[in-house]
């Protein structure tokens, strides 16, 4: 586990058992807490920005501790950090590392950027689908508008 | 097409939509079928509407079914804070198809989820009129023989006109040429120009409708509305230029034919009405007969 570990990572502490996701964009990590619902979590969590990364310069990480995430609920976060590692901690070690996926469709926690639809004014779930995934299109399955990434905004 | 709901024009296939051309055909010839007796048919206007409620009524009528629902929100449960998603369950029950229109966007595909019954979108907010775009097809088909390789114009408001990008969607299953004529600041968006890309087929903008007139064998006009822009004097001249008059049509093409979603304001003259290139209100009365095959052929009355 030490090996090859910088020292800037060792800034937010190891977990022994959890969930971390590394390589988040600096400026996505509080959008990562707010779609993993972490702020109402009783799990131990901890995070970071403006990270040392040596693949990508800057970085974001999360930690939560005990928790391990299913994979819908993981896939979420890749609309904001696209390139996010999942790693399984059990007792200090890696157990597994995996890419998020930007999913075919986008149910729940996506708000449609369309003032006048439905979704924005009944209790109805938004509900998209993606209709690009290298520059991000999120088709809302009611109103037919498309969200970007530029207006997109979070349940 | 039985029980099938009717939300966006591209819920149907090229085919079905051609299916209710036809059936319009044989209700053209003959309006009057009772084959509605037995129905009761809700028509729910959240947003007022007197156009498309009273074709539909009238499409209804002539086949002998009953009208259940209100013309306007404040005569509804919804004034008492009803949620849309009860108010259709509600009327689900209470009926054999709902026809609706609403302000918000997305509110009829909705519907259509939580209906028991088929669903038919009389408009929703800016997004989907689709019964529009089938009378506007049968209109097109009616007057050239074909929806096939026609030279199709569009003038006036192209960015936020509904039925124009229906229109055009639908029509890219035609290979059409288009010709778009607009003041700059309302062209035709991106996300519909990419349906007539995808398609390979051909279009040409102009900002000058008199450019246009002489190539096109179907010239549909819109209304521009003053709230679209910020300068008022960036609208009056808009509008003048964009007003169709009989003089206009001198080189035009015999077989040409003007339409209009209606109603018009002054984007057409009415010295053009008594042009035997006029279409718009017989376009208008074609509505009723789609609206009575569409209905038919949902509640599975006609195959």
């Amino acid at each position: 586990m030490k090996n090859g570990r910088t020292k800037e990572e060792l800034v937010v502490s190891a977990i022994d058992n959890g969930t971390v996701i590394d390589h988040i964009p600096s400026k996505s990590v509080f959008q990562v807490i707010k779609i993993l619902n972490l702020e109402k979590t009783e799990n131990q969590f901890y995070f970071g920005t403006n990270l040392t990364s040596k693949k990508y310069g800057n970085k974001g990480i999360v930690k939560v501790r005990n928790k391990f995430f299913e994979i819908e609920e993981i896939d979420k976060i890749s609309l904001v950090a696209p390139i996010a590692t999942i790693i399984t901690i059990k007792d200090f070690k890696v157990i597994k590392k995996k890419n998020v996926h930007i999913p075919d469709h986008v149910v729940k926690f996506v708000k449609c950027f369309n003032p006048n639809c439905i979704t924005n004014h009944q209790n109805i779930t938004t509900k998209f689908d993606v209709i690009s995934k290298d520059k991000l299109k999120l088709k809302c399955c009611y109103c037919e508008k498309i969200t970007t990434k530029k207006n997109m905004d979070f349940i | 097409m039985k029980n099938k709901s009717l939300i966006s024009i591209n819920d149907f296939t090229k085919q079905e939509q051609i299916k209710i051309l036809d059936v319009a055909e044989e209700f053209e010839k003959n309006p009057k079928q009772n084959i509605l007796h037995d129905y009761v048919i809700a028509s729910l206007f959240f947003e007022p509407s007197t156009r498309t409620r009273i074709s539909f009524e009238s499409a209804i009528n002539r086949l002998g079914g009953k009208i259940v629902g209100f013309t306007d929100e404040s005569t509804s449960s919804v004034k008492k804070g009803e949620s849309l998603r009860d108010t259709i369950r509600v009327v689900s029950n209470y009926s054999d198809l709902i026809i609706m229109r609403h302000h918000n966007e997305g509110s009829a595909r909705f519907a259509s989820e939580v209906a028991s019954v088929p669903v038919i979108n009389a408009g929703d907010g800016a997004n989907q009129h689709p019964t529009q775009t089938l009378l506007d097809l049968y209109s097109i088909r009616k007057t050239q023989g074909t929806l096939e390789n026609l030279d199709i114009a569009f003038a006036g408001d192209l960015k936020y006109g509904r039925t124009v990008h229906s229109l055009v969607i639908a029509l890219c299953n035609c290979n059409c040429n288009f010709h778009l004529i607009s003041p700059v600041e309302l062209k035709l968006p991106s996300s519909v120009k990419m349906y007539i890309k995808e398609k390979n087929l051909k279009y040409y903008q102009y900002t000058d409708i008199n450019e246009a007139i002489p190539k096109v064998d179907i010239l549909y006009m819109t209304r521009i509305q003053k709230e679209r822009f910020t300068d008022p004097m960036e609208y009056e001249k808009v509008k003048s230029s964009y007003s169709l008059k009989n003089n206009m049509l001198y080189n035009s093409k015999d077989n040409l034919k003007i339409l209009h979603p209606l109603p018009r304001v002054n984007e057409i003259d009415e010295d053009v009405d008594s042009s035997p290139k006029a279409y718009y209100f017989q376009q208008a009365l074609n509505g009723v007969f789609v609206r009575q095959a569409l209905i038919s052929l949902i509640l599975g009355l006609k195959k």
